[in-house]
C-alpha cells in the first residue's frame, strides 16, 4: 500500500471507531448491519466479481450461517464468538460441495441454478424434518450479547465494535487472497478459462474453492447478523435477500474490495429513505438503480472514484 | 387408486400452465440464448392488467384478448427499449438486468395494487364438465386453452411466411439479414409472443393460486425446471416437460414428501437435469470448439 493509502485507511478506521459514540443506539444497530452486509457482498463478489460465476442464490448461505448461530446459541449454548467459526466452516463445506456440481453449470445455467436454490430455501427451512432444529415457521429468538470484562459499552456499541473486528479480518483475509496467486488464478478463470486452465491452474479446483470461501464469507455475515437481529426465521431469507445482495455488489462496484463497503451502506440505508414514499418504493429503487448501473456505470461506484481519482491526478500532473 | 387419479389429471393442469411459462422462456432463449428471469413478473403483471379490465365491467373474453394483446405489446416495447441496450453485453449484465426487471414489475404491481391477495374469476362453470368427477372444469378448460395456444404457435411458425423469418431469424442472424429480413425486429416480436403466452399462463393460473405479486416465483421455478427437462431450446420439449413437472410435484407432493417441500422438486430437477444431461430430454447437444 503506498502511504497516502495507509492514510486514508488510518482515517476511515479512526472514524469508523468514532461512530458508536456519536449517533443513536440504534444508527450503531443500524451501522452493524453495514459491516454484516460488507462482508455478505464481499463473499458474493469474490465469486461474481473475481471468478466470474454468478450466483442468485446466496442469501441460502447467509442463512444457513445464520441458522448455525442461532441453534447453537439456542439448544447448545455455545458463547455468541464461538459460533462464527463454525458457522463459516458450515458454510465453506457446503459451498464447497454445491460448488462442485456448478462446475459444468456456465454463466447463465449457474444463474438459475442458484436462483432455484434461493428461490425453495425459505420452504427447505420450514419442513417438518428440521422443525426440531430451525424451530419452523416460528423460527428462533436469540439474546444479544453484552460486553464483556466491565466495558462501558452497550449492547449495541458492543455488538459494533465485535462486527468491525470480525469485518477488518475478514477484509485483510480477502485481499491478501485475492492479490495472492488463487486471486490471481481466479480472475484468470473469470477472463478466459481456456486459457488459465493451459497456464496450469486447476480450474476445478480453484472454481470450487471460491464458491466455498465464498459461502464462508456470506455465512459468516449471516452468524453475525443473526447475533445483531437476534432473529432467524424462513421468511426472512427468501429469493429477494439474494438480490439485495446482487444489488449491492453491481452498485458497490464488482471485482472491488472497497466495493463491498459501499454497496453495504448502498443496500441498508437507501431502503430506510425510500421507505416513506411506499413499501414498494424500495424495490422500485433498487431495480432502477440495477439497470442504470449496468448502462452507464458498469464498474459501480468504487470504479468511478477510481476513475475520477485518477482524473484528477492526471489534471494536477498536467498544470 | 382414485386420489392417485386425480392427482395426476390436477398435476396435467397445473402442467399445462407450466408447460405455457416454459414455451415462452424456450421461445426468447431460441432467439437470443438467454433465459428471461422475468418472464413470471410479466405474465403476473398481465395477470393484474386483466384483474383491472375485469373489475371494470368487461365481459372475461374481452378482457382475455384485450390483455394477450397489450402483453404482447409490453414484450416488444421491453425488448426495444430495456434489453437491445445489452443485446451484446457479458451474461453477468444481462443477467443483472432480468433481474432488475423482476424486481420493478414486482414493485411497481405491489405499488399500484397493493399486496393484498385478490380472488381471480375462472371462465368455466363450477360444476364439472361432462360429469367428470376426477377434474374440476376450471383444470380442464386451463388444458383446453394450453393445447390451443400450442396449436396456434405450431401454425403460426409453420405456416406462415413471418413464423418463418422469425425461425430464420433464430437460426441464422447473419443470414437472415442478408435475404433481407429485419432481425432486430424479429427478437422483439419473440419477446412480444412470449409475454402473450405468458399472459395466457397467468391467467389460467390466477384463479388456482389467488392473485398477488409474489404469485409466480414457484411457478417460474417449476417452469425453469420443464423448460431445462425438455431441453431448453426444444418447444415441444419443454411442453413435454412442463406436463411431466406437473404431474411429478403433485404426486409427490401428495404421497412422497408432502406439500411443503414441493418447491424442493423443481430445486432438484433443475441440478439434476443441469448436471447429469444438460440438454435435457430432447435438447440439441452442443460441442464447443476452443
Amino acid at each position: 500500500m503506498s502511504r497516502r493509502q495507509l492514510i486514508v485507511l488510518a482515517v476511515v478506521l479512526a472514524l469508523a471507531c468514532a461512530l458508536p459514540f456519536l449517533v443513536s443506539n440504534y444508527r450503531t444497530f443500524q451501522f452493524t448491519l453495514v459491516l454484516v452486509y460488507a462482508i455478505a457482498l464481499l463473499g458474493l463478489n469474490i465469486l461474481t466479481g473475481y471468478n466470474g460465476q454468478i450466483s442468485l442464490g446466496h442469501g441460502a448461505f447467509y442463512a444457513i450461517g445464520a441458522y448455525c448461530t442461532a441453534i447453537l446459541m439456542d439448544k447448545f449454548g455455545v458463547p455468541y464468538w464461538a459460533t462464527l467459526p463454525v458457522a463459516g466452516a458450515v458454510c465453506l463445506v457446503a459451498g464447497f460441495l454445491f460448488g462442485l456440481p456448478a462446475l459444468r453449470l456456465e454463466g447463465l445455467y449457474l444463474a438459475l441454478a442458484t436462483f432455484a436454490l434461493g428461490v425453495s430455501l425459505p420452504q427447505l427451512l420450514k419442513n417438518h424434518h428440521v422443525e426440531k432444529w430451525t424451530g419452523g415457521v416460528q423460527g428462533i429468538v436469540i439474546s444479544k450479547p453484552d460486553a464483556p470484562f466491565g466495558l462501558p459499552l452497550s449492547p449495541d456499541q458492543w455488538l459494533y465494535f465485535f462486527s468491525l473486528a470480525v469485518a477488518i479480518l475478514m477484509f485483510a483475509l480477502a485481499r491478501n487472497l485475492l492479490r495472492g496467486r488463487i486471486g490471481r488464478a481466479m480472475v484468470a478463470i473469470r477472463d478466459h478459462h481456456i486459457a488459465a486452465e493451459t497456464m496450469g491452474v486447476d480450474t476445478a479446483m480453484v472454481k470450487s474453492l471460491s464458491f466455498g470461501v465464498s459461502a464462508m464469507y456470506t455465512g459468516v455475515a449471516g452468524a453475525l447478523g443473526a447475533i445483531a437481529v437476534q432473529f432467524v426465521a424462513p421468511d426472512s431469507f427468501n429469493i429477494f435477500l439474494s438480490i439485495v445482495f446482487l444489488v449491492g455488489i453491481v452498485v458497490g462496484g464488482l471485482a472491488s474490495i472497497t466495493g463491498a463497503i459501499y454497496g453495504a451502506l448502498f443496500i441498508q440505508f437507501v431502503p430506510n429513505i425510500a421507505d416513506e414514499l411506499s413499501k414498494a418504493a424500495p424495490w422500485a429503487i433498487f431495480g432502477v438503480f440495477l439497470i442504470l448501473f449496468v448502462y452507464l456505470m458498469p464498474a459501480g461506484v468504487a470504479g468511478a472514484l477510481r476513475m475520477a481519482l485518477a482524473r484528477w491526478q492526471a489534471k494536477r500532473q498536467n498544470d | 387408486m382414485e386420489a392417485f387419479l386425480h392427482q395426476v389429471l390436477a398435476g396435467l393442469a397445473t402442467g399445462g400452465i407450466y408447460a405455457s411459462l416454459a414455451l415462452a422462456l424456450v421461445m426468447i432463449y431460441q432467439a437470443t440464448h438467454l433465459v428471461n428471469f422475468a418472464q413470471g413478473e410479466m405474465a403476473m403483471f398481465s395477470t393484474y392488467i386483466a384483474w383491472s379490465l375485469i373489475d371494470a365491467g368487461l365481459p372475461y373474453w374481452a378482457a382475455f384478448a384485450l390483455t394477450v394483446v397489450i402483453a404482447f405489446v409490453l414484450g416488444v416495447v421491453i425488448e426495444r427499449v430495456v434489453i437491445r441496450p445489452v443485446e451484446n453485453a457479458p451474461v453477468l449484465a444481462v443477467v443483472v438486468v432480468f433481474i432488475a426487471l423482476l424486481v420493478i414489475l414486482n414493485s411497481v404491481t405491489g405499488w399500484i395494487y397493493t399486496y393484498t391477495i385478490k380472488t381471480f374469476p375462472s371462465p368455466f362453470p363450477e360444476q364439472p364438465l361432462f360429469g367428470i368427477k376426477y377434474m374440476s372444469s376450471h383444470e380442464m378448460g386451463a388444458i383446453g386453452v394450453t393445447l390451443a395456444v400450442l396449436l396456434l404457435l405450431y401454425a403460426f411458425f409453420r405456416f406462415t411466411p413471418l413464423g418463418l423469418a422469425m425461425r430464420a431469424a433464430a437460426q441464422n442472424p447473419e443470414s437472415s439479414r442478408l435475404v433481407g429480413i429485419r432481425v432486430g425486429w424479429m427478437l422483439a416480436l419473440g419477446w412480444g409472443l412470449a409475454a402473450a403466452v405468458g399472459s395466457v399462463a397467468g391467467m389460467m393460473v390466477a384463479p388456482i393460486v389467488y392473485l398477488d405479486p409474489n404469485m409466480m416465483g414457484g411457478i417460474l421455478l417449476y417452469a425453469f425446471a420443464a423448460a431445462l427437462v425438455g431441453g431448453v431450446d426444444n418447444p415441444g420439449g419443454a411442453v413435454f416437460g412442463g406436463f411431466l413437472v406437473g404431474v411429478l410435484e403433485n404426486v409427490l407432493g401428495a404421497f412422497v414428501i408432502g406439500n411443503e417441500l414441493k418447491l424442493a422438486v423443481a430445486l432438484v430437477l433443475i441440478i439434476g437435469v443441469l448436471v447429469v444431461r444438460p440438454s435435457g430430454f430432447f435438447g440439441k447437444v452442443y460441442v464447443t470448439r476452443v
